[in-house]
């Protein structure tokens, strides 16, 4: 008797949970356009540039998982780093994509996207469609947003897709060549990023 | 002989464009047929040195001035241009066995043709014709297997791999039907100061329409060089492999990797 009162409690509370979860778990498609549309406030709004970059910059850190990013464009290299270097580049990396995202974007007045569809590839990505509508000056842009969704209540951004070229596989390509070219020395990426976020 | 050197060199910028990679190792792709490795890095360095100096000096500004033009005059321009790649783009459909898509190339060129006032306005669009993707004999052989070879910068008309620049000259050599109507085709209307015109405005028109996305990309790279390299070579497997990002992720495998992290 105790144990079938004790296993329905245990149904009840998984259950409980299970919902809760659900609950607050945030759908990749709603979670991009809605990034989308904050992204779109800052610029729209009457800041400085300087305001707008700062808003940006908040954006990016709470929507994108910049260490995840900064780990995959660092390649087979990031085998090869002791934990000292792990966390001085983490540090590196970070201030060179909000600032070199920020600016990025900051050049863009306006921008309207459109988000179409999802697709989940697996429990931990979602790639979600969307189009950048066109203007007079330049034709309409297709961008899919990678997202990360192993947590699902947190879900995060790794990569923008745009017209099928990837944004972090071009940043890994240019940072591989920069090590390349100084005979392998990951210490010439990291000159390299403090020379930019200067 | 100058003259067809040159037609030549035109049709390459073409068949190349920007959009570039490379990895660590230098492959286009874990999962692609061959890797591109960038066997001339020096050279091509200096190459790109001197078509960037090329791009501010000329390019750059007359990409400005025609972006000045009323904007009916550039997407009906930007129209033609596109409906005349279809006479190259569509033995590549049939090369590639996609004869389907081949068909509706022949139905989209014939009604832009005629409906669409020499491919000025695109009818076949309106109608719901499904989107147009280019076509060229790089992306043929490709599709056949034949591996990109050395990524290369050429003078003038860019980045492009050895497989892609042999691809191009295909088109002067009998593959482009518009090259041949224009330079043998022994008619009143078609020329090759034509047909080279119509070259260097596809390449003014795509120059125009990426003023900002390339500034960008050039204030926002370490490397320049490396990201359009990086830039190039994505966009010519996807276009090798006619892949829909969305649904056709490559790469997987490198986040995988980052999970373990």
């Amino acid at each position: 008797m105790f144990l079938k009162k004790t296993s329905t409690f245990l149904i009840f509370i998984v259950i409980f949970f299970s919902s809760i979860a659900k609950v607050n778990s945030i759908e990749p498609d709603i979670f991009v356009q809605s990034t989308v549309n904050r992204a779109s406030e800052a610029l729209n709004n009457k800041y400085s540039k300087e305001k707008k970059i700062e808003k940006l910059k908040q954006i990016a850190s709470e929507t994108v998982d910049i260490n995840g990013i900064g780990y995959y464009t660092l390649g087979a290299y990031r085998k090869n780093i002791n934990e000292d270097q792990k966390k001085e580049y983490l540090n590196l990396f970070e201030q060179y994509f909000l600032k070199s995202f920020a600016s990025r974007l900051a050049e863009y007045s306006n921008p309207e996207i459109e988000v179409l569809s999802k697709q989940k590839l697996n429990e931990n990505y979602t790639m979600v469609s969307s189009i950048l509508v066109g203007t007079e000056q330049r034709p309409e842009v297709k961008i899919d947003w990678r997202v990360y969704t192993k947590n699902p209540e947190i879900p995060l951004i790794r990569d923008l897709i745009i017209e099928g070229l990837s944004l972090v596989r071009t940043q890994k390509e240019e940072f591989s060549s920069i090590i390349q070219s100084n005979d392998g020395d990951i210490n010439a990426l990291f000159s390299t990023l403090k020379e930019f976020i200067k | 002989m100058k003259k067809i050197l040159i037609t030549s060199l035109i049709s390459l910028m073409l068949a190349t464009n920007v959009s570039a990679d490379t990895d660590g190792e230098n492959s286009l792709s874990k999962k692609n047929s061959g890797d591109v490795k960038d066997c001339f890095e020096g050279l091509n360095r200096a190459t790109f040195s001197l078509n960037q100096g090329l791009d501010k000096a000329i390019f750059k500004p007359v990409a400005r001035g025609y972006r000045k033009l009323p904007s009916p005059i550039r997407s009906g321009t930007s129209n033609a241009l596109e409906n005349i790649s279809s006479l190259l783009t569509i033995p590549n459909n049939i090369l590639q066995g996609e004869f389907k898509i081949a068909g509706i190339n022949i139905g989209r060129f014939a009604i832009n043709t005629t409906a669409g006032i020499l491919g000025v306005f695109d009818v076949a669009t309106k109608m719901n014709f499904p989107e147009y993707e280019r076509e060229d004999y790089g992306q043929t052989f490709g599709a056949w297997g034949i591996g990109a070879g050395c990524y290369v910068v050429l003078p003038v008309l860019g980045p492009s791999t050895v497989r892609d620049t042999f691809g191009s000259f295909i088109n002067v050599l009998g593959g482009d039907p518009y090259y041949n109507f224009s330079v043998h085709g022994n008619n009143q209307y078609l020329d090759q100061e034509l047909y080279m015109t119509t070259k260097i405005i596809s390449g003014i028109d795509f120059r125009a329409k990426n003023l900002e996305s390339i500034d960008n990309l050039e204030k926002n790279s370490m490397d320049f060089y490396a990201s359009v390299r990086s830039l190039y070579l994505q966009d010519r497997q996807q276009k090798i492999r006619n892949s829909n990002p969305t649904i056709d992720i490559i790469y997987e495998g490198d986040w995988e990797e980052v999970e373990t992290q």
